[in-house]
């Protein structure tokens, strides 16, 4: 299709030949109402998912011909490109609302006082609280990120600034791949396991739930920040050498500078990523019902296990376990976000400018 | 650390020693920091090796005896002979992660489109951080999530694909009456997955050259045959990485399958029954706190099958980033 389609030119519009700019709401909302109309005819109430279904499909197929006819095939595909690319983010809203809606819905009626200072320990039915698995939580992730980020972040600086191509660094490349994969629950059986090696059978506390959370971390942060610190241009570490600065100085304020707003976002999605860890804390750091401040002794609850253990062991009535349950949900979620705001102000903080 | 760039911070009267420190000292120092800092990276490095190391040898010193075990001590002491046990729940995981997988990936690269290239830039921020939200939902929440709305949810769906599509092998069989299938676990792994996957995609296409870009529109091409001469030739090794990152999560993660199904030792393909095949995680999950002695060895076994199938996802992938050219700034 070399030659080029002549289209009657009206003289005063640049827009001849474009689909006007009323056709897509137009088409969203007939396509909505055909749906309903369909939908209605093959249930007795139609419900809400099979509407927009149908709707999106019948807006797409009219898109689709209504561009077609107008303005050619290319702007017809590029409209359908368009239109799937944003149907795609709207779809993944849906889990991320249904999930939150429920969590604040069911989760904020015992979010209260006693939900925060109070423990499990001597509690049946109702009432209790998840002090114990909160302050577990907090001792064993941050004991696992500290562990996690410095030997995470040297690194990814050897693999990204001193390997790069070397066999040493092809192995750790290749093995951060591996460890990447390890499934939570083998890094739990690992954890368990060394302990009961060194301190024998059944010695389940707060720091092996570290070194588990650990291990699932540690790669997690290398993959992030090593991809980020490739992207980081060689311009930069050229023009630093070149003014004579040595090369760890190059790494400490250039390179790591310039990435640094991804890094942190980075460390925060690892964090994030082991926060909500259930099965190798399960099976690491144990269950309790008391309140325990120390990382080497006696089992440690922590919020994620206390909410399956909410849930999975139920008393008689479960409907205080449930809410409990929930409760604990919508806690562990709000902490993550938590850690998110902080994380992506730091981030804006320090962020060098860039062209987006 | 983190003060800005400039010239003063870069030269080393800044924080060196004073401008009347010796030329010769000064280079002492310089490699004194690089050698240290650079010991300090091969470190880090190496004791990753060494942790992994760890874990393989305590995989295989722990489950050996159920491996070398006669399948007569394994049928009275254990689950019964391996290679049968294990056969079916290594089927289960790689099933549940491959649908996961297929509903997940394509979401994940058009959301990551969304943010990088058709979002208004005003907003596109936020939105990523929406999706990041998703990520801040733990795998206890999504189970919770899975079993008392999302199998309640779908179950009419399963039954009218079960009633009108049964011919499809997958939808045959008899529907499950509460929604607890593989599909809905699959379903939950996906969302799961999404906004790591995501996150790693959107990453990579907003560091697309912006020159190449420009000068495809410039060429009149639309948005779309921009994106897919200019972006996406371009992001590929960073797409595999984030669907790997994805199928490492999708093969691994245990809570959510063992609370949204019940599996047993099936290997079938159809998704809506209640006869789901169970995965390795959840089954050592859900029997290792009652287990002992060889029970014990035997599930860790499992979990070396686990760890050998995620090993062989990795080196595969690793294999088709490494056959596309470089696209780091460091090189």
């Amino acid at each position: 299709m070399s030659a080029v389609t002549l289209r009657p030119l009206r003289s005063d519009t640049l827009t001849a030949g474009r689909l006007p700019r009323w056709s897509v709401p137009v088409a969203i909302v007939g396509s909505l109402l055909i749906g309903y109309l369909i939908a209605d005819g093959l249930q007795e109430s139609p419900n809400l998912a099979l509407v927009a279904g149908l709707g999106f499909v019948l807006f797409l197929v009219t898109m689709e011909v209504a561009t077609r006819l107008v303005e050619g095939r290319r702007q017809a595909s590029d409209r359908r490109a368009t239109h799937l690319v944003t149907a795609a983010f709207v779809l993944a809203l849906v889990p991320l609302g249904s999930v939150l809606w429920e969590a604040i819905s069911q989760g904020i009626g015992r979010l209260d006082a006693t939900f925060f200072s109070y423990s499990m320990r001597n509690v049946v039915g109702a009432g209790g609280g998840a002090a114990h698995a909160i302050t577990g939580t907090l001792w064993i992730t941050g004991l696992a990120a500290l562990i996690s980020v410095p030997i995470g972040l040297m690194t990814a600086i050897y693999l990204a600034e001193y390997g790069s191509g070397n066999r040493t660094a092809k192995a750790i490349t290749f093995f951060v791949d591996v460890m990447t994969g390890i499934p939570s629950i083998v890094a739990g059986l690992f954890a368990y396991s060394l302990m009961a090696m060194i301190f024998g059978p059944g010695s389940v506390f707060g720091f092996s739930g570290s070194i588990a959370l650990s291990v699932l971390m540690i790669p997690v942060v290398v993959r992030s920040c090593e991809e980020l610190l490739r992207l980081v241009p060689n311009e930069l570490r050229e023009a630093a050498y070149a003014l004579g600065v040595p090369k760890w100085i190059t790494i400490v304020r250039i390179v790591l500078p310039t990435a640094i707003s991804g890094l942190v976002s980075g460390i925060i999605l690892a964090i994030a990523r082991v926060i909500g860890e259930t099965a190798p804390l399960m099976i690491a750091a144990g269950f309790t019902a008391s309140l325990n401040n120390n990382l080497l002794d006696n089992p440690m609850m922590t919020l994620p296990v206390f909410v399956y253990d909410s849930y999975a062991h139920p008393g008689s009535d479960v409907t205080p376990y449930l809410d409990r349950a929930w409760a604990g949900a919508l806690t562990l979620i709000l902490i993550v976000m938590l850690l998110n705001l902080i994380g992506r102000l730091v981030a804006r903080r320090f962020a060098p400018k860039t062209g987006r | 650390m983190t003060r800005p760039v400039t010239h003063e911070t870069v030269t080393e009267s800044g924080d060196q020693g004073g401008p009347g420190v010796q030329a010769t000292a000064a280079d002492d120092k310089r490699r004194v920091g690089d050698s240290v800092f650079r010991l300090l990276a091969t470190g880090s490095g190496l004791t990753i090796l060494v942790i992994l190391a760890l874990v393989a040898a305590f995989l295989v010193i722990q489950g050996s005896p159920a491996l070398l075990a006669p399948a007569e001590t394994l049928k009275t002491q254990g689950y019964g002979e391996f290679a049968a046990w294990v056969a079916p729940f290594a089927f289960g995981t790689v099933w549940a992660a491959i649908l996961a997988l297929a509903m997940a990936v394509p979401v994940a690269i058009g959301i990551a489109l969304f943010i990088s290239h058709y979002a208004p830039r005003a907003i596109a921020q936020p939105l990523g951080y929406v999706i990041d939200l998703l990520a801040a939902v733990p795998s206890v929440v999504f189970g919770l999530w899975g079993t008392s709305v999302l199998a309640v949810a779908t179950q009419p769906l399963y039954l009218w694909l079960n009633t009108h599509l049964s011919w499809i092998p997958f939808f045959g069989g008899q529907a499950s009456g509460t929604g607890r299938t593989i599909l809905t676990a699959a379903v939950v792994l996906a969302v799961m997955v999404l906004p790591i996957t995501t996150s790693m995609c959107r990453e990579v296409f907003l560091q697309a050259p912006r020159l190449h870009e420009e000068a495809a529109l410039a060429l009149g091409a639309t948005r779309w045959e921009m994106i897919r001469m200019a972006v996406l030739p371009f992001a590929r090794p960073g797409i595999v990485a984030a669907v790997m990152l994805g199928l490492g999560r999708a093969l691994g993660e245990t809570m959510a399958v063992a609370m949204v199904m019940s599996g047993g030792r099936n290997i079938t393909f159809q998704v809506l029954t209640s006869n789901n095949p169970n995965t390795i995680a959840a089954t050592i999950a859900q029997n290792f706190p009652e287990a002992f002695g060889l029970k014990t060895n035997q599930l860790v076994a499992a979990g070396l099958i686990l760890f050998l199938i995620t090993l062989v996802v990795n080196m595969l992938a690793r294999w088709i980033v490494a056959r596309r050219a470089e696209y780091s700034g460091a090189n």
